[in-house]
């Protein structure tokens, strides 16, 4: 059985006084600062944060749905990058699908099959661990600290298992030399990042039409807003928490197989570092707003690529974590949750 | 047999038992209110009826069936709805979501109820796309009725729809309880208006400290002398 | 093998064992007794560690190539000494009290939120911890590390036989802080964590300030992870940013609660000692087992298995079931 919460989230953020003085100081800050800011760290970091947004909203839905903080998502992401990295230099060869440099992108058109596939394969194993695991769990009534507990076993497993299988070494897609996009203001787009950022869209359309579109889709936030309200009124909660695990893993591992192709690398823990962007980024919108989940994402790729001008980049995820604590100290739920 | 036999159930929350056999019963078109103390366990017995919460003896039969093990979705089926007493509608659902989500388990078209409802509750339909989470409490009680109506049920169990709510307010909702009643829908009511709800009601139960105390005809138990001083406020 | 080569191993294995235990007694405080979500042990074990390391070895040597700029030297100042190394206690109070204030400001702001927010934000200062080491070489080396740590009471005993002389000391403290621990938990201050644990609506309605309870047992909890990363400090006498990767600095001692028994303070002990046991012991075996990359997936599993199958871990919570054992 659910715990009985009956916060208000909105989906959608009403124009307050306090929300308005806000948006004022953000706005006024940032255009202050732009003029000092290189414009190909923003234009990173929009890309940055689109990939982000993959994992934090199906982080932000799980939360929503199943009110615990899944610790595995970032090895969720992980595996979709390795199961994809299977598929494109195991599998696909000996059927013969081969290939790199489709076009200007680094890679061919058997990434364009894998990334689906890789993320049914990685919906497909978090609807079996849900089974598995929190669904006897949830049954058991326990806490929702508990769940969590346990999805940082599965984090814990998950990278064992992926180091196992594909050693600790750094690995990368099959690829070729690609020349950037040069556009003015010293802007580099790496042909990839316009890949990147279209999955991106399509799948950020994709999941706004599932919420708001299908039968499903509302009974998921009906379920996050309610689950008591939601069993009472026939929703077959355990359907929705199924979709519920396929959107939010498929997404994930989506997610991991384009930070695979954008950082040109995968390494065991690569999943477990996007930990800290992906939780900010959540938290920022608010937990269970897939639309606040989206700004935050933005915000925090942004923010965390355009301070490598001042900071160093390898304090990246610290810039991210600190937007997250100076965010929980003003407003605790979130940019369009109520503050205090 | 009656529609809803509750026969002495047993139910309560982790380590403490707040109902210790309490026997209800309902037949088709009634209305039944259940009155008692704060914490004598009328909402628990709600809960325990719908399945939310674990009915530990006793049971609970709708319908000549055996209900007290089944969960939530599966008693919602068999025409049996429930409005809780507070978080009782889907904030960030729109009115039509609200309404939309009551009639999940329907694979048939249901826009001919959804219009149904908008004509019950005129409030309803004027922004339908407004969001749930933005209404009155008035408001919010008539969604919480009509989304539980959805499924044509044929019980309805209502914990204490007045609550919250200005005297108008509660007198329109009592008055809809009544004007639904009149098309075969049966009620079982939970009160804290407890003279307002009986005066509607065929018959009332007297709960108290998790036990039946009494139970009479509605207009029987407003006349009963002790009924009033320990439950009526004088 | 000879005896003494034996024996020698075990007491190294010990050492290393009690200081887990250490960690996993102030994991108890946190998570055992009163719920609270700490995945960023390592931070504390960092903080800890560095901390103590940094106040006891001698100031950076320009022949050695060393960037750090400051070394306390305090196990060679005078005053310290006494002919007791006074500085190995005065270390593993500086590394308590950074434990202490750090756990403090992160406890501030998360701890009236969400229980869920403690563990994002406890991940989050383990990783700027460990960045912050990497990069400010000023600090502490950088990725060089610190290899001059000081032994407390070295040259009092013959180097092949220092290992028994820290053992004892290693044991000591964690006696005293099993103590300190049992005596806590057992008193009103104790009872009332658990109640929060239990049921954090019903003891906020029966009038305790949950948020100073809370904020009370995590800063208890980071102080004594704070005297475990000095004990390992001057153990093994050399740190560095990779020496807190998250698998042997946080999963490891999560895994040695969970199976011990989280909520029994024997349990976190006997739990420290097992899994240690099984995690140095696989070594030897052959095949997989002694990948160790599949004990890293192993104690991921061990994790879930026990939460799934033996809540309560091997000894269970003492005279109380565990909340997951309720329904």
């Amino acid at each position: 059985m659910f715990a009985l919460r009956n916060t208000a989230r909105r989906m959608i953020p009403e124009w307050t006084p306090g929300r308005i003085t806000l948006a004022i100081v953000v706005v006024t800050l940032v255009a202050g600062l732009l003029p000092f800011v290189k414009m190909s760290l923003i234009v990173n970091g929009v890309f940055l944060g689109a990939i982000i947004a993959l994992g934090a909203i199906g982080l932000t839905l799980i939360y929503g749905v199943l009110n615990f903080a899944n610790i595995a998502h970032g090895d969720y992401m992980t595996m979709g990058a390795y199961v994809a990295l299977f598929l494109l230099t195991g599998l696909f060869p000996t059927f013969g699908i081969e290939g790199e440099g489709l076009g200007p992108l680094t890679f061919g058109y058997p990434l364009l099959i894998a990334l689906p596939l890789a993320a049914a394969v990685v919906a497909a194993g978090a609807i079996l661990l849900d089974v598995a695991i929190y669904r006897r769990l949830r049954r058991r009534g326990v806490n929702a600290v508990v769940l969590a507990m346990a999805s940082l076993g599965v984090a814990i497993a998950l990278r064992g298992l992926v180091q196992v299988i594909w050693s600790g070494e750094t690995q990368h897609y099959p690829r070729e030399f690609r020349q950037v996009f040069r556009l003015p203001l010293d802007v580099r787009i790496p042909p990839d990042s316009i890949f990147i950022a279209i999955v991106a869209v399509v799948l950020v359309v994709g999941v706004y039409l599932v919420l708001t579109r299908t039968k499903m889709g509302k009974a998921m936030r009906a379920t996050a807003d309610n689950p008591n309200l939601a069993l009472v009124s026939g929703i077959d909660t355990q359907r929705v928490i199924r979709w519920n695990w396929a959107i939010g893993a498929g997404l994930a591992a989506t997610a991991g197989v384009l930070l695979a192709v954008f950082q040109a690398q995968l390494l065991p823990i690569m999943g477990w570092k996007f930990l800290i962007p992906l939780f900010a980024a959540v938290i920022l919108g608010g937990i269970g707003n897939p639309y606040g989940a989206l700004v935050g994402a933005f915000v925090i790729g942004v923010t965390s690529e355009v301070s490598t001008q001042w900071i160093n980049p390898s304090y990246k995820p610290a810039v991210a974590f600190a937007i997250m604590i100076v965010m929980l100290l003003m407003r605790p739920r979130g940019i369009f949750g109520d503050s205090g | 047999m009656a529609l809803l036999e509750a026969s002495r159930v047993v139910a309560g929350y982790g380590g403490t038992e707040i109902l210790h056999g309490v026997s209800v019963t309902v037949d088709n078109g009634e209305i039944v209110t259940v009155i008692g103390p704060n914490g004598c366990g009328k909402s628990t017995l709600m809960k325990a009826i719908v399945g939310l919460v674990k009915v530990r003896t006793g049971s609970v039969t709708f319908r000549d069936e055996d209900i007290s093990s089944q969960p939530p979705e599966r008693i919602v089926r068999r025409g049996l709805c429930y409005v809780p007493q507070s978080a009782n509608v889907f904030p960030s659902l729109s009115i039509r979501e609200n309404l939309e989500m009551g009639a999940f388990i329907r694979d048939d078209d249901y826009e001919g109820r959804i219009a149904e409802m908008f004509e019950l509750f005129p409030d309803l339909a004027v922004r339908p796309n407004r969001k749930a989470g933005s209404l009155s409490g008035g408001q919010r009680q008539m969604l919480a009725v009509a989304r539980a109506l959805m499924l044509d049920p044929v019980l309805l169990l209502l914990d204490e729809p007045s609550a919250g709510l200005s005297p108008t307010m509660m007198s329109m909702v009592l008055e809809r309880i009544v004007d639904i009643n009149a098309t075969g829908v049966a009620f079982l009511l939970v009160e804290q208006n407890a003279r307002e709800a009986l005066r509607m009601s065929h018959r009332g139960y007297v709960l108290s400290a998790g036990e039946n105390r009494l139970n009479d005809a509605g207009q029987a138990l407003l006349d009963n002398p002790e009924v009033a001083r320990l439950y009526l406020g004088g | 093998m000879e005896i003494i080569g034996i024996v020698n191993y075990l007491v190294g294995f010990a050492i290393m064992a009690a200081i887990y235990a250490v960690f996993a007694l102030g994991l108890n405080v946190h998570w055992g007794f009163t719920g609270l979500f700490n995945i960023g042990i390592a931070g504390f074990f960092a903080l800890g560690a560095y901390t103590s390391a940094l106040m006891t070895t001698r100031p950076p040597d320009p022949a050695l190539f060393e960037d750090f700029k400051f070394g306390g030297n305090w196990s060679e100042t005078q005053f310290l000494d006494l002919g007791i190394d006074l500085w190995f206690f005065l270390g593993l109070a500086a590394a308590a009290v950074v434990c202490g204030l750090i756990a403090l400001m992160i406890g501030y702001v998360t701890l009236r939120l969400r229980d869920d927010y403690l563990a994002v934000a406890t991940l989050g200062i383990a990783e700027t911890v460990r960045l912050f080491f990497l990069n400010e070489k000023w600090a502490a080396n950088g990725s060089k590390g610190l290899y001059r740590i000081p032994a407390f009471l070295e040259g009092s005993v013959s180097p092949e036989h220092y290992d028994y002389l820290y053992l004892v000391v290693v044991l000591v403290v964690l006696a005293i802080l099993f103590l300190a621990v049992e005596r806590a938990v057992k008193s009103p201050w104790g009872r009332v964590l658990r109640a929060i644990r239990e049921d954090e609506v019903a003891a906020e309605a029966s009038g305790k300030n949950v948020f100073r309870f809370k904020l009370q047992a995590f800063i208890f909890g980071a102080v004594i992870m704070g005297v475990g990363g000095a004990l390992f400090a001057h153990n093994i006498r050399f740190l560095s940013p990779l020496t807190f990767d998250p698998l042997l600095a946080t999963f490891v001692i999560w895994a040695m609660l969970m199976v011990g028994g989280s909520g029994n303070n024997r349990g976190a002990i006997l739990g420290a000692f097992v899994v240690w046991g099984i995690w140095t012991g696989t070594q030897f075996l052959p095949g997989i087992f002694s990948d160790p990359n599949f004990r890293f997936f192993m104690i991921g599993v061990l994790i879930v298995a026990v939460i799934l199958l033996r809540p309560g871990g091997i000894l269970g919570e003492e005279r109380r079931i565990t909340r997951a054992a309720d329904s």
